[in-house]
């Protein structure tokens, strides 16, 4: 079988017969001795397979997995489930969108471009900050690749990140840092679990970085994390939520410098964890320091309004060991996707997205602590997602292994007693007490958690 | 589609129903100026437009139609590799099954994904002779870092931190040294020579001892085969270095020859251009790196693992003490990998070996086509993309090779890559793809030739095309000088 | 072809200088601009940097190409033509006139080493 090769291999002979050369001497530039003699793997079979029995094969290897719409999940921890409009994979599955390349050749891909556009509008209207670009491989390199610009901008080689971020993204962000033989000192959270009073001084910070709502839900506070990293001469960086945004005070209003983060939560599917989509926007004396392509609006030899990708001399295709990052590939498709998603819930639907998710968290919150079997880790407000605590240091992860005989993907264990919760709108109040109650049953149960 | 497309914040607003979406909701919402506190809530709402479904139906719609996809006509993007993108592979990476799992899910309800990749691993292991693969980095330039990290990690364990520079061609790809810069690598650049094929003895000039690597293309940038790479990868492994190979052409060569076998030790993939995933505008691509078993310990986590004889049968290993970290959060662009794995399931070994050879022979094909009315700067054999210059119509009629691009659109077809590699000025860098049709190699091949015979009549069509775009060509410096990159 | 000014000195990485006592202008010269094209961008290092002859004292964008700009002697950068922040093609209009950075020079004797305007035309012929 040739799969989806058109040209069958007596034509193809033929075709070059046709000019002169031969089939069996294409590959003549290829030394005998790295030549592949063996055809034959084990772990690769020789013939292809008919899309019917791919997909058998494929829909065999999902349905070996426990979903989330099947099962009752209180998973978060950066990744969230909210809907995701009917109309969105509807857009995004037209081949001009999907199939196509980035926009090089600008006069054939205005879709794109428009899109990218669009995409860095709503992101600097969401984060208040005055450039975006066309966005990153998920909200981790979003971080690292905001802390990077801080340090081109600066010309310093350290910044401090609060342990209040996702620690998927501060494992990421030790990795480029190390790599780059630059420095990330890390803050303890106070007992209240946030950065507040918590920020170092000294003049060698390139930058402060928090994230808001943190890794625990908790909101923080972005007028000190200004103040403080003004006072030391350092730029303020947020890794944020743009769901939170539609309540919050942006990044922007605060006078912070940098916002990074993950677009996943607007619509795009779980998916194990990827493909996400990270976005970065800076204030205006940052633009040409930063990563990635930029979409630009101009106008073309006749006065219309046209797009580009601009201001590329920041980039590695021109710039090479000199590029502002290593980064070519943007999300755009997923870019697009999480577009769409705010064009089709407007303010109004994502305000009520981000108010029915911290509702139904608060409620979940409240109903836990009711039941007398957990106690708060922290007291402040929290967004969507919270940590407690199980009271006589109760083994969570026996919980969480009972809670999935019953379907139930309970929270994220962090240490034995503590769990983070995640909820968003897509809860109703009657899963959400269904799940306490089962708790309270299994927690209450002498041959589950007997002595 | 000529028309003109307002931007999404120009429509109007009529007081369409936006929480169409919600159920209603039915817990009490508490008083959020409250529980919030003073000055953290919103004073104002959002600066986002309300909608109809209708409205952005249309708004995306006709925005779709102002792009040019695979499925529109020939898309000969060099080095892109721009294929057709099977239909099934995005029905199985959208089954419930796989798209509702959440990445911290306890590994014994996530089994079908690890297992999936844990398949795909060994046939990518057996594909380019590699003993190992990461699946994390999320684009073939993530791939490249994360390689580079761990030859540098794999220096570092040995002591060797006098280990500072990377040698790379000057027809690289600009990644290459964007990369190695990122990981604190000084650039060595070799030459090439007037075969398009690396200067050996400038490469055998500058290995010492702080030669931490070699990072390669083959098929090189210029679509030729490097055919002293064993040769190559062998000096570089006797002065202590190590050998990347940028999978970006390693559609060229699948089941022909292995990356391993030629002597590497970190591959990257493009699996958007190997493996017909789709390019989705710019992304999502994932950039997989196999290994070597000398690097496995600086593998970044965590590792999948397979245990026969206990269950869970796939399990994530974290404990990894030299492991270079995570360069993305989780474990990878997972979607991307199950239409890779279809993929693969939809050729078989043979099936990929014909895959390389159609991609070879179209591009020979189409070269020898229009070899007569362009400039070929190269005499070595081409492999899956070769390059052509306007040098002659530039000489000639001032024509270049923007307008030659510029006029393939009006003949219903996207440029090849235009400008690149640096080192051939008015490069036209042209991949029809194993996936091309004989009806678009011929299209293709006449346009070309068309153009070549109008750039001596009539000049100025070329200079004005593309004409009958939504656009004239754009203004570049006006974007780049006064850029205005939002509304 | 390419203007060339005598009233001032040059070197290879096509940047000029003009000296007035111990202090100087720098700019790049009207073969620069025009290899470059439509400049769109340029920067320089911040004033009180202090530099060496050959050191990397700012950058120069045009749409395709980005270049940096080295300095012809020793110096302290006293200032940056912050016309060019807003209008970069001034270069382009008259490469001459639009000087980049004024320096304090710190090392008079390497004046001699510099390329007058008949050499420097030599050089790119």
């Amino acid at each position: 079988m040739s799969g989806y090769v058109p040209i069958s291999k007596e034509k193809r002979a033929e075709l070059l017969e046709s000019v002169g050369l031969k089939l069996e001497n294409l590959f003549n530039a290829i030394p005998d001795e790295i030549k592949l003699e063996k055809q034959e793997f084990v772990e690769l079979q020789s013939d292809g397979l008919s899309e019917q029995e791919i997909l058998e094969q494929l829909t065999k290897l999902a349905e070996r997995n426990q979903r989330v719409d099947q099962y009752d999940s209180y998973l978060g921890a950066g990744y969230y489930d909210h809907y995701s409009p009917a109309a969105i994979n509807h857009l995004i599955n037209r081949q001009e969108f999907l199939t196509s390349y980035t926009p090089y050749q600008a006069e054939i891909s205005q879709g794109t471009l428009q899109a990218i556009f669009e995409w860095q509008s709503y992101i600097c209207r969401l984060t208040g900050l005055d450039v975006s670009n066309s966005s990153m491989y998920d909200g981790a390199s979003a971080a690292a690749e905001a802390l990077l610009l801080a340090c081109r901008q600066t010309r310093k080689e350290k910044v401090w990140v609060s342990e209040g971020i996702n620690p998927e993204y501060l494992k990421t962000i030790k990795t480029y840092f190390h790599a780059g033989g630059l420095e990330v000192e890390v803050g303890s959270l106070n007992e209240q679990g946030t950065a507040a009073g918590t920020y170092p001084t000294g003049d060698d910070y390139a930058a402060f970085m928090i994230q808001s709502p943190n890794f625990f839900g908790l909101i923080e506070d972005m007028s000190e994390l200004v103040t403080e990293a003004k006072s030391n001469n350092a730029l303020s960086a947020v890794s944020c939520d743009l769901i939170s945004l539609a309540m919050f005070k942006s990044p922007g209003e605060y006078g912070v410098d940098i916002a990074s983060g993950e677009a996943q939560p607007l619509g795009i599917p779980l998916n194990f964890g990827g493909p996400a989509v990270g976005f970065l926007a800076a204030n205006q004396k940052l633009m040409r320091k930063m990563p990635g392509r930029i979409a630009g609006q101009t106008t073309d030899t006749e006065g219309k309004t046209a797009y580009v990708l601009t201001i590329q001399a920041r980039e590695q295709h021109i710039r090479r060991e000199k590029a502002t990052s290593n980064i070519c590939t943007n999300q755009a498709l997923l870019a697009t996707s999480a577009t769409i998603y705010l064009a089709l819930n407007g303010r109004t639907g994502l305000r009520e997205v981000a108010e029915q998710s911290a509702a139904k968290a608060i409620y979940l919150y409240t109903e836990l602590i009711k039941t007398g079997y957990f106690d708060p880790v922290y007291s402040g407000p929290f967004f969507r997602e919270f940590a407690i605590k199980t009271k006589d240091n109760l083994d969570l992860n026996l919980l969480n292994a009972k809670l999935l005989e019953n379907r139930v993907i309970g929270g994220l264990v962090l240490t034995k007693d503590i769990w983070l919760l995640a909820v968003t709108e897509k809860k109703s109040k009657k899963s959400i007490d269904d799940f306490v109650s089962l708790v309270v049953h299994l927690l209450s149960d002498p041959e589950i958690y007997g002595g | 589609m000529k028309h003109k497309l307002n931007l999404i914040f120009d429509l109007p607003q009529t007081g369409a129903d936006n929480k169409r979406f919600l159920k209603k909701c039915d817990v009490v919402k508490p008083n959020f100026q409250n529980y919030y506190g003073e000055n953290t809530l919103r004073d104002q709402d959002l600066d986002i437009p309300d909608l109809s479904e209708i409205q952005v139906l249309r708004h995306y719609t006709n925005m779709s139609s102002r792009n040019f996809g695979v499925e529109n006509g020939p898309y000969p993007l060099g080095s892109c590799t721009m294929k057709y993108n099977p239909k099934i592979n995005e029905n199985v990476a959208g089954l419930p099954g796989f798209q509702n799992t959440h990445p911290l899910q306890p590994v014994e309800t996530v089994q079908g994904n690890l297992a999936l990749l844990y398949n795909l691993e060994q046939k990518l292991n057996a594909i380019f002779g590699m003993d190992y693969f990461t699946f994390q980095p999320s684009a073939g330039a993530h791939g490249e870092l994360t390689g580079i990290m761990m030859i540098k990690a794999y220096h570092e364990a040995n002591g060797n931190f006098e280990r500072k520079v990377m040698l790379i061609p000057d027809s690289a790809h600009g990644t290459n040294p964007a990369s190695a810069a990122m990981a604190e690598f000084e650039i060595r650049e070799i030459k090439s020579n007037e075969h398009g094929l690396v200067d050996v003895d400038d490469l055998i000039s500058k290995l010492d001892d702080q030669v931490a690597g070699i990072m390669l293309t083959n098929p090189n940038t210029l679509g030729l085969f490097e055919k002293e790479v064993a040769e190559m990868t062998d000096l570089v492994h006797r002065a202590g270095g190590l050998c990347y190979y940028d999978g970006a052409n390693a559609n060229a060569i699948l089941m022909q020859t292995r990356p391993g076998d030629m002597g590497f030790d970190v591959v990257h993939l493009n699996v958007h251009k190997t493996f017909g995933t789709p390019h989705g505008g710019g992304g999502p691509g994932a950039g997989p790196v196999g290994i070597k078993k000398i690097l496995e310990p600086f593998l970044p986590k965590p590792v999948i693992v397979k245990n026969n004889n206990t269950e869970p049968n796939y399990d994530l290993d974290y404990d990894r003490p030299q492991s270079i970290g995570k360069v993305r959060a989780f474990i990878g662009s997972f979607a991307v990998y199950v239409k890779t794995y279809a993929y693969i399931l939809a050729y078989g070994a043979e099936g990929l070996a014909e895959v390389s050879e159609a991609a070879v022979a179209n591009a020979n094909y189409l070269l020898e086509r229009v070899r007569n009315s362009y400039h070929v700067p190269y005499s070595e054999p081409a492999m899956h993309e070769f390059i052509i210059t306007s040098k002659m119509l530039k000489e000639q009629y001032g024509v270049t090779t923007t307008d030659v691009a510029k006029r393939l659109i009006d003949k219903g077809f996207h440029p090849p890559t235009v400008y690149f590699p640096l080192i051939v000025p008015e490069a036209m860098m042209v991949e029809p793809t194993d996936t091309e049709t004989l009806e678009g190699l011929e299209g293709l091949a006449n346009a070309f030739n068309e153009i070549a015979e109008e750039a001596a009549e009539y000049s100025q069509l070329l200079k004005d095309a593309p004409h009958d775009m939504p656009i004239t060509r754009p203004d570049e410096t006006k974007a780049a000088r006064k850029p205005v990159l939002k509304v | 072809m390419a203007e060339l000014k005598t009233d001032r000195y040059y070197v290879e990485t096509h940047e000029w200088i003009m000296i007035d006592g111990d202090t100087a202008t720098v700019g790049i010269t009207d073969y620069a601009q025009e290899e470059l094209g439509d400049i769109v961008y340029v920067e320089a290092e911040p004033e009180g940097e202090e530099l060496v002859k050959g050191d990397i004292f700012g950058s120069i964008e045009s749409v395709k190409v980005a270049s940096d700009l080295y300095l012809p002697v020793d110096g302290e950068i006293l200032e940056f033509n912050q016309e060019l922040t807003d209008q970069p093609e001034l270069i382009n209009s008259d490469a001459y006139a639009a000087w980049i950075i004024k320096i304090k020079i710190s090392n008079q004797n390497q004046i001699k080493e510099l390329m007058d305007a008949e050499a420097y035309q030599a050089s790119i012929e």
